[in-house]
């Protein structure tokens, strides 16, 4: 049976190195958006441009502005026509900008799906050798949920599934972009397989999980790209905002015309001009207005700024079943972090040893270091390393000895050499071996035992036949860095909560040590989903990661539940994020991106209101100055003509979408502090900020604007 | 000087009063017994007190009222001529009768008649007297039901709106009423029941004087925001207003429910510090209206002043400009239509700045209830960019602010300017609106603006100068009146029956703080922004136009 070599996907794949740089890489190329352009002016159709209500009545303003420059043309008229257009163009563009820069991440995934060849199995049944299988080709896109496929070494997996048949080591670089291989088997948590990933060694049945389009990796190319978009809760709920916004400028301005008309009438002796004659305000003049006080702003940037959060998730590695939780991951109020890998290193580590009855440290140190030169567990490895820096990195090596493994009957392991025998292990074994021998157990013994578990460490009592030497104190070690972290959530307002199946006593020293505000310890799956909707009744949202299949409830329940790629389908399925690194600690990551989404909005809808005022006083006297000579004194910023006032008020506000795509893609600076610090930088950066920068800027193109002939 | 001093004497009076009477008012109004008259009366009407309602049902009860109400006082106004206590004054005609029934019905009070000529007492007191309770309590029957949605964890229910009406009327408004008239009396205000009389004065010639029960009238124009003065003149009528301690006092009595509504909710929320941002924020945009008020008359620029070449022309001459501005800038932004000094006759700027109190929506401290909703509405936009700003989807009291919610607020917000807007635009551009204007140009322009905005806003303060008493004007009005009344409130209405079901959130240090400086900020900034942006443009035509001179 020959299975053509499927394509590698390695030629095309981003072949930066994953890193914290990866990460902020927001920088804008200008030529992306010049590659963009097309697409922009494809969306001018108003049959897509209708989802978006700002930049829908801005097109139709265009439109307006353009039939009636036609019969009456006039520089001024042309150049604020082609601004209008502008400006909506200009909206496309950060949208299309955007959703290149997803649909190229999304790409990248998705390309290891195409013309993959799945080798589909007819009537699988368990037990049935897998050397037995009878297997026909059909393309990977025709595979349904529940079929069976099988993989060989070297051949690329055509579809998210479970294995139900065998192990393999299987490369995920594609995916995740780390290149270590990882062993995938049938039955337990490591089931799991995504699709695009290439099996590296053995062959393995595979139950496929999805149906074609459905995949993580479908759902999250539906997320950043425009069209397929379905808007996010508080998208909704601004963009609700915007059209009310939108409604009111256009009740403003269309009713402006009959009291400009009147006040016309009135003042009949003012001189016709071409923003207002007896006929009222020129059309130009007026969709100029309505066009600059309506949002177009945050309008034209909104979906951009969506499409970017999104995308920011792909960039660390994180697939979103929904914008929505994207968005809870910003109102996260309790954290639920599993304490072995995420704040522990998942091992026990020798921390210290404590010598008994009178025996000499190095002495310890020494028997420690003999009785786990044959250790292989990680345990006994961090007995080493930890011996040899207070011993000497050679100690040890001219010795020759007997190995004794670790037994569950004698629950302890040691080193017969020709001198003496050695033996480590829990207290109350040692202690019996010891009086075996006809030794005796130091008084002492048990306090520093009870010492060392008290602090949530695991105490091994090392041993010569007759003599106790002391104590290796072993504990969780804590990553480094998690204390900052934890206080940087706390001061965020998010209370983490460390899971563990350890007892109290140690959880609640490593908690202590980790800095996380609570910990639920011997927890069960069931405590776990007790304890989230226990939080959740207590009006919290909560946000947790999990992996095995027992997790499943709990990250279903949870408000936003980080499935780990390594995990099994059924954890995936529950959970609406899939961690493609299975790195637990990213939540906290996830939660920021979600935080500064929502900022992002915030901060331009400010920004976008705050520019009305200037715009005003552009605007403003330029249209009725020529009427009531007074209102020129609204002229604050001095602009040269009525004309260049309105022109120069409408080109502003077309590069100034330009000018805010960068930080739209790239998002509001973000940094882990309190809401009353937040909102204070932010008021006085986009909402002062909003105020001020519109005058200079409209001052600014009015002192280039005004050598342009008859404006 | 003797002027700020009065203002600064009435305020700081205003914020000790309104903590006890607040806190009275949250007592009484929300929960506890009901009195054994209370009983008799719900008995009588069939209500039962005790079942509460969902917002549904309170404003088919609202809207019951209301519709009853107009109905009531139409049929008493046109039938007046043959009723008693008339002075001899005949029927409305019906269009008035509309306008004037539904006018004070909605708590505006706006008067398209001169009051001493056209109505008697029978309908001063039983038509007007009691709707100037009846409609102000109304507001306060929303305010409360909005608290309760933003207080409540659970179910449907905001209360009964029967009980919040009679409540708000007997416990509240009346008791305050009497207080307020004895003192008002003590200090000279007329109270009998004589009509007109005829004296000879001084100099030999005859003067005829109205004598009416001006004392018990005055506090109800004042306090529930009705502003119908007995006398056309309102309070620049020495009989309505004697003496520079009355006119303190009337101040006072404009701003204290509204004021201390602001405190019953702090009470009733368990939150006071809210309470008392939400006063600095009022206290704020008070501030800057009464501030830009006393620049605008002390400069006093515009048509009137250069006609007349005066400055204190139509302000108060017994009192001075200060406490003209004080007065007219305390009327206006809390919803009360009184006067002790000619709108019209402001300088231009200053009649600006009484429309911005107005169309900033009545928050500042705003009508009785209604002023607190309002405030409320303009928070929740607040909150929503402030909410966005720190990063969480946004929530008030640790309700969520979501679409469903957004979606009452955007309308609430949407209402007023829209009614303002378009009918002003249709009175300048249609014969018949400018028929009536007695002024031309900016100024007149300036006269209708502020008649619908006065209108929409239950405000009832008029600038003098329009013929309002026209087919046109008169229906108009009434519509402006009616919808920028009722429809804001069944907004609010629902937007509780939306809240009471939300779960709230727990509070964190990632919480927007409904407290602090940046909020103060944020919330004023929103108010002045969402509330005047769209009004600059009608503005700059009206009296900026007015106002700035070449």
């Amino acid at each position: 049976m020959a299975v053509e070599a499927p394509v590698a996907p390695d030629t095309t794949r981003v072949e930066e190195p994953r890193s914290a740089h990866r990460v902020a890489a927001g920088m804008l190329d200008p030529r992306q958006l010049w590659k963009a352009m097309p697409e922009a002016l494809r969306k001018l159709d108003p049959r897509t441009l209708w989802r978006n209500p700002v930049m829908f009545v801005t097109e139709v303003g265009a439109l307006l502005t353009t039939v009636f420059t036609i019969p009456h043309p006039s520089l001024f008229g042309w150049l604020i026509t082609a601004w209008l257009w502008l400006t909506v163009v200009f909206a496309n563009l950060a949208e299309a900008v955007a959703e290149s820069r997803g649909r190229a991440q999304a790409d990248t995934l998705r390309l290891t799906r195409q013309q993959t060849v799945a080798r589909r199995v007819a009537g699988w049944a368990e037990g049935v050798p897998s050397s037995a299988i009878r297997a026909e080709e059909i393309p990977a896109a025709l595979l349904r949920r529940g079929d069976v496929v099988v993989v060989d070494a070297g051949e690329l997996i055509p579809g998210d599934g479970d294995v139900v048949d065998g192990v393999a080591s299987v490369d995920e670089s594609a995916i995740t972009g780390e290149s270590a291989p990882v062993i995938r088997e049938s039955g337990g948590d490591r089931c799991a397989v995504t699709g695009g990933t290439r099996v590296l060694s053995d062959r393995i049945v595979v139950r496929i999980a999805q149906d074609p389009g459905e995949s993580f990796i479908d759902r999250m190319i539906g997320l950043v790209e425009g069209a397929k978009r379905q808007k996010t809760p508080n998208e909704l709920a601004l963009n609700l905002l915007l059209v009310a916004l939108t409604v009111i400028f256009l009740m403003a301005t269309v009713t402006l015309q009959p009291m400009a008309i009147f006040s016309k009438g009135v003042m009949a002796a003012a001189p016709d001009t071409l923003a207002i004659t007896g006929a009222g305000i020129s059309a130009v003049v007026l969709v100029s207005l309505l066009v600059c006080l309506i949002p177009t702003t945050i309008g034209a940037l909104l979906s951009a700024i969506g499409i970017a959060g999104m995308d920011r998730m792909v960039q660390r590695n994180v697939l979103a079943m929904s914008g929505r939780a994207v968005e809870a991951a910003g109102d996260v109020h309790t954290l639920l972090l599993d304490k072995t890998g995420t704040i522990t290193y998942g091992n026990r580590q020798a921390d210290s040893f404590i010598p008994v009855g009178g025996t000499r440290e190095a002495e310890l140190a020494h028997a420690a270091l003999l009785s786990s030169l044959a250790d292989r567990t990680p345990e006994g490895r961090s007995i080493l390393d930890l011996a040899r820096r207070r011993v000497g990195a050679h100690a040890g090596a001219e010795e020759d000895g007997q190995w004794v493994p670790f037994s569950a009957v004698t629950r302890m392991s040691g080193v017969d050499l020709p001198s003496r025998s050695l033996r480590k292990g829990a207290a109350a074994s040692v202690s019996a071996w010891v009086h075996d021998h006809g030794g005796s157990v130091p008084p002492e013994l048990g306090e520093t035992v009870q010492r060392a578990s008290a602090s949530g460490g695991t105490p091994l009592v090392v041993a010569e036949q007759t003599r106790v030497l002391g104590v290796i104190h072993l504990k969780d070690v804590v990553k480094p860095g998690l204390r900052e972290r934890f206080a940087e959530m706390r001061r965020m307002g998010i209370r983490t909560v460390m899971i563990t199946g350890d007892n109290p006593t140690t959880a609640r020293a490593i908690a202590e040590e980790a800095g996380v505000d609570d910990f639920l310890a011997e927890a069960t799956p069931e405590d776990k989903l007790a304890l989230i909707k226990k939080e959740q009744e207590g009006g919290r949202l909560v946000a947790m990661t999990g992996d095995g299949t027992n997790d499943a409830p709990a990250l279903a329940q949870a408000d936003v539940g980080v499935a780990m790629n390594t995990g099994t389908s059924a954890a995936k399925e529950a959970g609406n994020m899939v961690d493609l690194d299975s790195d637990p600690t990213k939540i906290v990551e996830i939660v920021e991106i979600g935080k500064q989404l929502l900022i992002t909005r915030g901060a331009l809808t400010t920004f976008s209101i705050a520019n009305d005022i200037a715009k005003y006083f552009a605007i403003l006297p330029a249209m009725f100055g020529p009427i009531y000579p007074g209102l020129s004194r609204l002229n604050v910023m001095g602009l040269h003509s009525p004309l260049s006032a309105v022109l120069s008020a409408v080109v502003f506000n077309a590069v100034v979408i330009v000018a805010l795509i960068p930080l739209a893609l790239r998002g509001v600076r973000y940094r882990p502090s309190s809401a009353g610090t937040l909102l204070a930088r932010n008021l006085w950066v986009y909402g002062l900020g909003g105020v001020v920068v519109p005058f200079a800027a409209i001052k600014l193109i009015d002192l280039v604007v005004q050598f342009i002939p008859g404006i | 000087m003797y002027g700020w001093l009065q203002a600064l004497f009435v305020l700081a009076l205003l914020v000790v009063l309104h903590v006890p009477v607040g806190d009275y008012m949250a007592r009484t109004l929300d929960g506890g017994r009901h009195l054994a008259v209370e009983r008799r009366l719900y008995r009588i009407c069939g209500i039962d007190p005790d079942r509460e309602q969902d917002w549904r049902h309170y404003l088919v009860a609202l809207m019951a009222f209301t519709v009853l109400s107009v109905v009531a006082l139409f049929a008493l106004f046109t039938f007046q001529g043959s009723l008693p206590w008339s002075l001899g004054h005949p029927g409305m005609p019906w269009q008035l009768a509309l306008h004037t029934a539904v006018s004070f019905t909605t708590n505006t009070s706006w008067q398209n008649y001169a009051g001493e000529a056209t109505t008697g007492h029978l309908a001063v007191m039983a038509g007007l007297g009691v709707q100037g309770f009846a409609s102000a309590a109304v507001g306060m029957c929303v305010g409360l039901a909005l608290i309760r949605g933003l207080v409540r964890r659970s179910g449907t229910e905001i209360g009964n709106f029967w009980v919040d009406l009679v409540r708000s009327v007997f416990r509240v408004l009346l008791p305050l009423a009497v207080l307020f008239g004895i003192v008002l009396i003590c200090m000279g205000v007329q109270q009998n029941l004589d009509g007109a009389q005829v004296v000879n004065t001084v100099a030999g010639g005859t003067q005829t004087l109205i004598g009416g029960p001006v004392g018990s009238w005055e506090p109800v124009k004042l306090m529930t925001g009705d502003g119908g003065g007995f006398f056309n003149a309102s309070s620049a009528h020495p009989f309505e207003n004697p003496s520079s301690l009355s006119n303190s006092l009337e101040i006072l009595i404009m701003l204290i429910v509204p004021t201390a509504f602001i405190r019953t909710f702090g009470r009733m929320t368990g939150n006071l510090r809210l309470g008392w941002t939400l006063l600095i924020v009022v206290g704020i945009l008070f501030g800057l209206l009464l501030i830009a008020g006393n620049a605008a008359q002390a400069a006093h620029t515009g048509t009137v002043a250069q006609a007349v070449g005066a400055q204190t022309e139509g302000t108060e001459t017994r009192f001075g400009i200060p406490a003209s501005t004080l007065f007219g800038v305390s009327a206006t932004a809390s919803a009360d239509g009184a006067l002790n000094a000619s709108y019209d006759s402001f300088s231009s700027l200053g009649g600006g700045v009484l429309l911005a109190a107005m169309m900033l929506g009545e928050i500042a401290p705003g009508g009785t209830g209604s002023g607190l909703y309002g405030l409320i509405m303009v928070v929740l936009v607040a909150v929503f960019l402030g909410g966005l700003m720190v990063g969480r989807t946004p929530e008030f009291m640790g309700k969520r602010i979501g679409f469903s919610e957004m979606r009452y607020v955007v309308l609430y917000s949407l209402v007023s300017p829209s009614l303002i807007l378009v009918f002003t635009g249709l009175a300048v551009g249609l014969p018949a609106g400018v028929s009536s204007m007695g002024n031309v140009g900016a100024h007149g322009l300036t006269e209708v603006l502020y008649a619908y905005t006065s209108n929409v806003n239950s405000n009832g303060s008029a600038m003098a100068g329009l013929n309002g008493n026209t087919m046109f004007y008169n229906l108009t009005m009434t519509a402006a009146m009616f919808i920028g009344r009722y429809l804001p409130m069944a907004f609010v209405l629902a937007l509780a029956g939306r809240l009471v079901r939300r779960q709230p959130q727990a509070v964190t240090a990632g919480t927007l703080r409904t407290q602090g400086v940046s909020f103060v900020v944020l919330a004023t900034g929103t108010a002045l922004i969402v509330a005047l942006l769209n009004f600059l443009p009608a503005l700059s035509l009206g009296p900026l136009a007015d106002g700035l001179l070449g």
